[in-house]
């Protein structure tokens, strides 16, 4: 389920100049799904956390006990470690104006997500 | 698909099935020995159904009883949550899951922290499902409730999808799976899982009505197996599930010969002498205040003292209640309890379920082994239960009983104003022997009645007894029918006196009518002696005149012969001598 990028020119509401995002992304085997997935997600922190982000790449099928220590279901899946608190993204990123909005770098007002601040996911 | 559930009914199908036991009481036998294995099989229904707890048990066993160790992924219930729900199954999960047995594994979903943000699928779930399957080398596996998905992820086509998938993939890794889902509304499922899972489906469902809340299990679908097709109540005991299959239907349990006293001579003695069978099950009616309490417990007692463990289960009244009421009555049984050979289990009828009732009262007789059960009063016990219910499980209680060789004595109350034998139709017809005692009213007192209504496989007495209770026991006597009807007590007993009274009545009567017979007939013997005395006095006199008269004609004779002597006559022609002339007609 393919959703369109929308892309708006509303400049990104980041957690702040000088915080390092740290960000993991869960894949199971060098699928194109998860091939896509590291594309999208490499263009969208260049795009707006240039210089302050590190993605580490998990491939499930070998590292099968980190799937329960991040509580891992869906393929491929983006948790942000970095800032707090966790934030989880399932998809293949391609609808950005989600990704930013889950990553908290957009407000939701344009998205009818419900969030709840504050909950600390289970790491 | 055949309505009895007996076990050999559904054990062998033309194609035996591979299934998986899941230790459940009772389960294994309507479904023919198990779950089928290697297959999933789909456990639904409403919430506090018992869904996770049959799931946990069937897994649990599993491990603990069948070697097949298990994976239990919940999608609800946190790794200690679930820790502390088993642990009140009895078993040691903590050293199941140390042996490495049992593998809990708890998914977590917040569908607030999660944003979709493109095509994805559950390759994490099988990863983790995959690694904790391989990890234990789980033959079982339990997902619970796996429609959590749906409320924590988006997309539900994926979602069907992927569970299309996990399906599929569990079948291919050859674990016996289950899967518990919510039930919806229109379908079994809310989210239409049984559109996947083919080929076991459990539906379970908690009902209340008039306040009694019964669960029942139901087999909705079991592909390539015959299996019970009825709704089964089961409960939840300490021991886990259990479900009550209704095995009577069966009928197959022997029947002995053998027979067992009522502790009450006279009653035996109306059961052709011997009493009742052993192993039948025997109802004792009555309205209040007819001793059915104290029928009860002399038959109790007196198995007791035989060196038979009684278990009596009291529904009224609490047990030293009863052991100092029948002190009155002559009956110790506070030795008998001491010795362990009579044990009572009382409990407010009100309590709990009935269902949960007999399943007490299984545990109880399992546990303490009698050969001889009292249950009283049996209506107090059905009043906790449905009505059309009732009936299904006293057939099963009667079932475990008869099952176990075990004399049981059901009291039973009835109210008064209508006929006794209709109102106990439901469950009379389930009984070998039914006694019936009765009050009856007259002459300012009332007195009991004790009939034996019906007694199969034996020639009983079909008269009515009083029943007689002293502080020396019960005993029987004869009630006194006559033209006014049944009389018993103080009636009787003025009958009994008005009857000896006019017995001696009758005596001296007699013996009155006797004497004057007996003067009639001396008068009558004098009479003919008088009248013969007299008889002989004419006799006498007869004679006599007749010899006068002979003696006179002798000498007429004489004198005539001499007369004509002297006068010279001819000699005279002797007479008599004379030729009779021969008849014509002869010649």
């Amino acid at each position: 389920m393919k959703t369109k990028t929308t892309k708006r020119g509303k400049a990104p509401s980041n957690g702040g100049p000088d915080k390092l995002w740290q960000l993991r992304l869960h894949v199971a085997g060098r699928t194109p799904r998860s091939q896509t997935a590291f594309r999208n997600l490499k263009k969208i922190c260049e795009d707006h956390l240039k210089g302050r982000y590190s993605i580490e790449v998990i491939d499930l099928v070998e590292h099968p006990l980190l799937s329960r220590g991040d509580q891992i279901l869906a393929i491929p899946t983006l948790v942000r470690k970095l800032p707090n608190p966790v934030r989880k993204i399932i998809g293949d990123l391609s609808d950005t104006g989600r990704v930013l909005v889950g990553l908290d770098l957009r407000p939701a007002r344009a998205l009818t997500v419900v969030k709840t601040p504050g909950k600390e996911g289970m790491a | 698909m055949k309505k009895n559930p007996s076990q050999s009914q559904f054990a062998s199908p033309a194609v035996r099935l591979p299934k998986s036991p899941t230790g459940i009481q009772g389960l294994d036998e309507i479904t023919g020995g198990g779950i089928p294995r290697g297959r999933p099989t789909l456990v639904c229904g409403g919430a506090g159904c018992g869904k996770t707890l049959l799931a946990a048990e069937f897994l649990i066993r599993g491990a603990a009883q069948f070697d097949e160790p298990g994976v239990f992924m919940s999608f609800e219930e946190t790794d200690a949550e679930l820790e502390i729900n088993i642990a009140s199954l009895g078993f040691d999960l903590a050293g199941l899951i140390r042996r490495k047995k049992i593998l809990l594994e708890h998914v977590y979903i917040e569908r607030s922290e999660i944003q979709e943000t493109g095509e994805y699928d559950l390759e994490g779930l099988f990863v983790r499902l995959n690694y904790a399957i391989d990890s234990i080398k789980a033959k079982r596996v339990v997902l619970d409730t796996l429609e959590a998905l749906f409320s924590g992820l988006p997309s539900e086509a994926i979602l069907r999808a992927e569970l299309r998938r996990l399906f599929r993939w569990l079948k291919e890794k050859g674990v016996t799976a289950v899967i518990t889902a919510e039930r919806g509304r229109e379908q079994l499922t809310r989210h239409g899982l049984e559109e996947y899972v083919s080929d076991c489906v459990i539906l379970l469902d908690h009902r209340v009505h008039e306040q009694i809340a019964t669960r029942h299990l139901r087999i909705v679908k079991y592909r390539g197996a015959l299996h019970g097709t009825n709704e089964y109540p089961f409960l939840i005991g300490e021991k886990g599930l259990g479900v009550l299959p209704i095995t009577s239907l069966g009928l197959n349990h022997a029947a002995s010969n053998r027979r067992i006293s009522t502790g009450i001579a006279r009653l035996d003695a109306m059961l052709a002498g011997r009493g009742f069978f052993r192993g039948s099950s025997v109802l004792l009616t009555g309205t209040p205040g007819t001793g059915k309490t104290s029928v009860a417990t002399s038959f109790a007692a007196a198995a007791a003292r035989r060196g038979e463990r009684t278990l009596y289960f009291a529904f009224e009244e609490s047990p030293s209640q009863i052991i100092r009421n029948m002190r009155s009555i002559g009956l110790r049984l506070d030795p008998l309890v001491r010795g362990d050979l009579l044990r009572f289990h009382s409990a407010r009828p009100t309590l709990c379920g009935l269902e949960m009732h007999l399943a007490t009262m299984f545990k109880e007789i399992a546990a303490f082994q009698p050969s001889v059960v009292v249950v009283d009063p049996l209506t107090s016990l059905l009043a906790a239960g449905v009505e059309f219910e009732s009936k299904a499980m006293v057939t099963r209680l009667i079932d475990f009983l008869k099952g176990r060789q075990i004399t049981t004595l059901f009291t039973s109350l009835t109210h008064g104003g209508h006929s006794l034998e209709q109102s106990e139709m439901t469950i009379s017809s389930l009984m070998d022997s039914w006694l019936l005692l009765q009050d009856f009213e007259g002459n300012g007192e009332r007195n009991r009645l004790l009939y034996v209504l019906k007694s199969r496989g034996m020639a009983h007495s079909n008269q009515v007894r009083e029943f007689l209770i002293s502080n020396r026991g019960i005993d029987l006597v004869d009630a006194y029918i006559g033209p006014n009807g049944v009389l018993t007590g103080a009636a009787r007993a003025a009958q009994a006196a008005r009857e000896k009274a006019e017995a001696l009545a009758a005596r001296q009567d007699a013996a009155h009518r006797q004497s004057i017979l007996q003067l009639k007939q001396a008068t009558l013997e004098q009479q003919i002696a008088t009248l013969r005395s007299e008889h002989e006095i004419e006799a006498g006199d007869l004679r006599r005149l007749d010899q006068q008269a002979g003696t006179r004609t002798r000498v007429l004779k004489t004198e005539r012969v001499e007369l004509a002597r002297l006068r010279q006559a001819d000699a005279l022609t002797t007479p008599g001598r004379r030729v009779r002339p021969i008849p014509k007609g002869r010649l």
